[in-house]
């Protein structure tokens, strides 16, 4: 009865019609935004943004809370510069080297990880990371603690300089709307319906014939890889990659944002990494330190704001009135 | 010979810390389904304070194992009561998540007044010396840490074990609605966890102090550690979790002898081959 109800009800407003305006509007800010702000810090934000909503497509619609995708984002910085600087790749190319390198390891990381479950999975992906970590440390390639530096950003296809940073903004904005748009695939197509049910009741997927194992894996990799892309394009961007990048506090920052966001929304990582970054760059100058800050900000996140930003206007009256339908 | 020794021993006293940590992880996760992540600050805030208390008040090491578990364990107890009791309904990522950010805040807010560097403790005159056990230097205070750990691991597993109180524990862990029910104080029980796990976090520290430097980041770089021990060990079981922690201590002290390069990542390592053979840890219950 309530199924033919539901489909009779007259609808008030298309909710696509809202939803591609915003889109729209979002796209057109981002494509102006150099003109208003400085391109590194718009680029370093975009990096940061992909990386996070890559980290929620696992949080948020896989359920899988990891606390090692700082291997991923580090690793590919590490292997893109690696690529660039040493074996002279062009920068497409070495991106994909990254972009390689962090999907082999999430393949490692996951296959080992998802062989637990819930908060054990958390701790495991963390001692893998730091193992990684610690990889790096030693490691002859990366530098040790002066990381690969003087990185050149090189000609895109050959011919597009992106040493001019007009240039370089709009290849970072056009990968992370490339990432944006495979992550957006990946939710609505049956796959991710498949990922959504694991987050809402795993067994019950498991006794619907599903092989839940070979999906977690399949997203922790997909989740690794999209990542490795964002660490890739922001080595060229500061044209370094330095432990910074793969240590704990990274994988605890990416949470933050995707948290601060709005976990299981597709643009609230955006809206929480451009706070937290810039957040960052405005206590860099100040005596006070960032992680007081950023700890203060998490308990608070999880005490009384666990929809984050976006999550919470897709609950509001006017989210709702807008067709923004939001599952919690 | 003489090197081998000499890093059973550091094996045994790092052993020794990883036991007291993992042991309070599984108690305080046992009760409340909270993975404590603030638990390397805890341990922090235990050396930090028996510092303060000697650089401030004259107040040496020998109070000082006492005063600053009960002053740590007392912070638990609110941040419990105020904060961390909140998110019992929710899923127990939530809990991490929370933990985290606090362990941010204290370490960043130690950092700003202490700075990173690292603040020597002196070992207590009682303890201090060593002595020649013919083939190999003993220094005192690290047998002293070896012999008192384990006693707190072994005092601590039979009070859980075999008193009233630690019977309601255990109830309490199996099925809280069922024991409230009989008319015990099951939120109050869940503070005195939390506090209890703090504090041993902080006794940690305290018993840290002498050997290793006391520094703000000193929690953050074990506490990883010791999530892969309480991996490895599984947290269905309290001694499980206290025979891991010195195993794993040991393992990691003999790897400096035979190949250095790999010892800060062989417990990294054995967790991912106990994941591979025997998923649920050597002790664990739970799938």
């Amino acid at each position: 009865m309530t199924l033919t109800l539901d489909i009779e009800k007259p609808k008030e407003k298309s909710p696509v019609v809202a939803q591609t305006v915003f889109l729209g509007i979002g796209l057109a800010l981002l494509i102006l935004a150099p003109l208003f702000f400085y391109p590194v810090f718009l680029m370093k934000l975009l990096c940061f943004a992909l990386f996070a909503c890559a980290f929620n497509l696992l949080l948020g619609y896989t359920g899988l809370l990891s606390f090692g995708h700082a291997a991923f984002f580090g690793g590919a910085a590490y292997f893109t510069a690696h690529a660039v600087k040493e074996w002279g790749l062009p920068p497409e190319l070495g991106i994909l080297v990254g972009v390689a390198a962090a999907a082999f390891l999430g393949l490692i990381v996951g296959y080992l990880a998802i062989r637990r479950q819930g908060i054990y999975f958390a701790m495991i992906t963390l001692a893998l990371a730091q193992m990684f970590y610690f990889f790096c440390l030693q490691a002859e390639f990366t530098k040790g603690e002066d990381g690969i530096q003087s990185v050149p950003r090189g000609h895109l296809f050959g011919f597009i300089d992106l040493s001019q940073s007009t240039n370089m903004y709009y290849f970072v904005l056009g990968v992370f709307v490339i990432g944006v748009a495979i992550i957006w695939r990946i939710i609505h197509s049956p796959f991710g319906m498949i990922l959504k049910s694991i987050r809402e009741n795993e067994t019950r997927a498991v006794s619907l014939g599903y092989s839940v194992r070979n999906y977690k894996l399949a997203a922790f990799v997909m989740s690794a890889a999209l990542t490795g892309l964002a660490g890739g394009v922001k080595a060229l961007v500061f044209q370094f990659a330095t432990l910074t990048d793969v240590g704990w506090q990274m994988s605890g920052e990416v949470i933050l944002m995707t948290l601060l966001g709005g976990i299981g929304t597709l643009i609230g990582p955006l809206f929480g990494a451009g706070l937290v970054v810039t957040l960052q760059n405005y206590l860099a100058t100040s005596e006070f330190p960032v992680t007081i800050i950023t700890g203060l900000v998490f308990m608070a996140c999880v005490l009384v704001f666990r929809r984050g930003i976006v999550g919470e206007f897709y609950h509001s009256r006017l989210g709702r009135k807008l067709g923004f339908e939001h599952r919690q | 010979m003489a090197a081998f020794l000499g890093q059973l021993l550091i094996g045994l006293i790092n052993g020794s810390f990883y036991a007291l940590l993992s042991l309070g992880l599984a108690i305080i996760f046992g009760l409340l389904r909270v993975i404590n992540f603030a638990h390397g600050a805890q341990y922090m805030l235990g050396a930090f304070f028996a510092w303060l208390l000697l650089s401030y008040f004259g107040l040496g090491y020998w109070p000082a194992l006492i005063v600053a578990p009960i002053a740590v364990g007392l912070v638990g107890a609110v941040i419990e009561r105020t904060m961390l009791r909140r998110l019992y309904t929710l899923d127990p990522l939530y809990g991490l998540l929370f933990t985290f950010g606090l362990a941010l805040t204290i370490e960043g807010t130690f950092r700003y007044l202490y700075g990173a560097s690292g603040q020597p403790y002196a070992t207590p005159a009682a303890l201090a010396g060593g002595t020649n056990l013919g083939f190999m230097f003993l220094p005192v205070y690290r047998g002293w840490v070896i012999v008192f750990s384990l006693i707190v691991c072994i005092g601590t597993w039979l009070v859980i074990e075999k008193t009233k109180l630690g019977s309601y524990l255990r109830a309490a862990t199996e099925n809280p609605v069922l024991v409230q029910s009989f008319g015990i104080n099951v939120p109050f029980l869940l503070t005195l966890t939390y506090a209890l796990g703090a504090a041993l976090a902080a006794l940690a520290g305290v018993l840290a102090a002498p050997i290793y430097q006391v520094s703000p980041l000193m929690g953050s770089n074990i506490i990883i550690v010791v999530f892969a021990v309480v991996v490895v060990g599984g947290m269905g079981s309290i001694m499980g979790a206290i025979v891991t922690g010195y195993l794993l201590g040991v393992a990691e002290g003999l790897t400096k002898v035979f190949y250095p390069e790999a010892s800060n990542i062989v417990i990294f390592v054995i967790m991912a081959i106990v994941l591979l053979i025997r998923p649920a840890g050597l002790f664990g219950r739970d799938a």
